[in-house]
């Protein structure tokens, strides 16, 4: 009999885990049925769209500077193993726009954006403030979450495109002043060979995120527990969730761009 | 008329209310008492429908508030939070022109400013507050807000969660003398959960008493200090000998 315990804990877990699928899903089916239904709030838009958007931009400007540096240099390290260290800009370029800047950019706007409208959605939750709208014949769904979902779809890509740009300058710093390569010729090799589907699959994915990030943080805040331990509990939870559902989501993307 | 008859509401193997019957007739100042945990705030919560019930009837005026059309429903009420439930976002003029701002009472902004700083005088707090936001206001402040914000729309019935817990002795006497001449002058039905007796005093027209998820009993305020109820009785007085179990 003490042999089943464990069977029964793992049926529990996953009984839990699909409960907790299953209203992630109904919950993003609300938010996108409220997107496109009235009323509609662009005050609340315009302000997430500085939150999420705008003071992310030295967050992820700073990921993308530092990676973009730091890819020339492991890129150089590796390719002089068999003589090619000139496809540094080359690679440096696909790797930001493709890989790097979408997921690291996701991740930061994660940390960053994902925490704060958990922690924020948490605290009106714990303090009566969602009940409040209720009263006011507010829906909460459209106030609070699809102006975040939205600014974050919206705002993410655009957040991507600038870190690509940062961090392919990152890698030319490196490549120009510490690698040797002729500042011409290391932006014509970017230019050469990076396509249009790399930018814009990097920009598709920036926009999945930026869904992924914004939503989890709101159904992190809608569903939280009593007090500051739910609070923290919402926060912790949006982060890791998003984190997670990112690099699925990424890894998702790619086989469907790039190998289909 | 708000008309409540066998309203059940458990949350998991909790049975919370277990047969509420209470009728709060138009213009009526209904205060419920009970101790903390016995379901008052639940029971103000269904009649709102933030909450569903799970069996029994809440009605208002003869409409089940679960079929009636919520947004034209939710205008008829205003409420007033245990804790304000001010928007931190918004600034105080904003908080009390919430429905004004948006919706179908939508005003322009300037006479949505307007009305906001006409509430605002009437529950005593000067138009120069206006431009704050809520963590820059006591709390006694932060309550005459919220009660600003819950007759900004003029309401027909309004819903007072412990009004003036938190509060100090003179400002929950001032808050209780305001919530009594607001509802008086607008005609407008209330309903108030409180533990303060004196604020059940200042404020009630009639009293019910909810324990263990029922009435336990209801009558004019003034019979209440009569009423051979041993709960009532028990409650009022604040003695810890009686039939409602006082946990040490």
């Amino acid at each position: 009999m003490i042999l089943l315990y464990p069977l029964g804990a793992l049926g529990r877990s996953t009984l839990s885990a699909l409960a907790v699928i299953g209203r992630v899903a109904m919950f993003c089916a609300q938010t996108l049925s409220h997107l496109i239904r009235p009323p509609f709030y662009p005050r609340e838009f315009a302000h997430a769209l500085m939150q999420i958007g705008w003071l992310s931009l030295p967050v992820v400007g700073l990921t993308a500077l530092f990676t973009g540096g730091a890819l020339a240099l492991q890129i150089y390290a590796g390719g002089s193993r068999f003589n090619a260290e000139s496809v540094v800009p080359s690679i440096v370029a696909i790797g930001m726009v493709r890989e790097l800047g979408p997921v690291l950019g996701g991740l930061m706007v994660a940390g960053r954006v994902a925490s704060a409208i958990a922690a924020e959605i948490a605290t009106m939750k714990v303090t009566e403030q969602i009940d409040a709208l209720v009263t006011l014949s507010t829906n909460p769904m459209k106030y609070l979450t699809v102006p975040r979902v939205l600014a974050a779809t919206l705002t993410l890509p655009l957040l991507v495109a600038v870190g690509d740009i940062i961090g392919i300058f990152g890698g030319y710093l490196v490549g120009t002043t510490r690698l040797g390569f002729n500042p011409v010729t290391y932006l014509d090799n970017t230019v050469d060979f990076l396509e249009l589907w790399d930018v814009l699959s990097g920009l598709v994915k920036g926009a999945v995120f930026g869904f992924i990030v914004a939503l989890m943080g709101c159904f992190h805040g809608m569903h939280s527990g009593r007090g500051a331990r739910g609070v923290g509990r919402a926060t912790t939870n949006a982060v890791v969730s998003a984190s997670i559902m990112i690099l699925a989501a990424n890894y998702l993307l790619t086989e469907l761009f790039f190998t289909a | 008329m708000i008309e409540l008859s066998g309203v059940h509401k458990s949350f998991g193997p909790k049975q919370v209310l277990r047969g509420v019957d209470l009728t709060i007739r138009q213009g009526e100042s209904m205060v419920i008492i009970g101790g903390s945990g016995t379901g008052k705030s639940v029971l103000l919560k269904c009649i709102l429908g933030l909450i569903r019930h799970d069996s029994g009837a809440i009605t208002l005026e003869g409409e089940d508030v679960r079929t009636v059309e919520r947004d034209a429903f939710l205008a008829r009420f205003g409420m007033l939070f245990q804790g304000g439930a001010l928007f931190d976002s918004l600034n105080v003029w904003q908080n009390v022109a919430f429905r004004l701002l948006r919706g179908s009472l939508k005003r322009p902004t300037a006479e949505a400013r307007e009305i906001a700083i006409e509430k605002l005088r009437r529950v005593g707090l000067t138009p120069d507050v206006a431009d704050l936001f809520p963590s820059e206001l006591s709390g006694g402040m932060q309550k005459r807000v919220g009660l600003a914000r819950a007759i900004a729309a003029e309401p027909d019935v309004i819903f007072f969660d412990e009004p003036t817990t938190g509060l100090d002795p003179i400002m929950a006497g001032v808050i209780n003398e305001l919530i009594r001449e607001i509802v008086v002058e607008m005609g407008a039905t209330a309903m108030t959960i409180t533990h303060d007796m004196s604020s059940v005093r200042a404020i009630a027209d009639h009293v019910a008493m909810l324990h263990d998820g029922v009435v336990k009993w209801t009558g004019p305020v003034a019979r209440m200090d009569d009423a051979t109820d041993p709960f009532l009785h028990q409650f009022i007085t604040g003695s810890a000998e009686g039939p409602i179990e006082a946990v040490r």
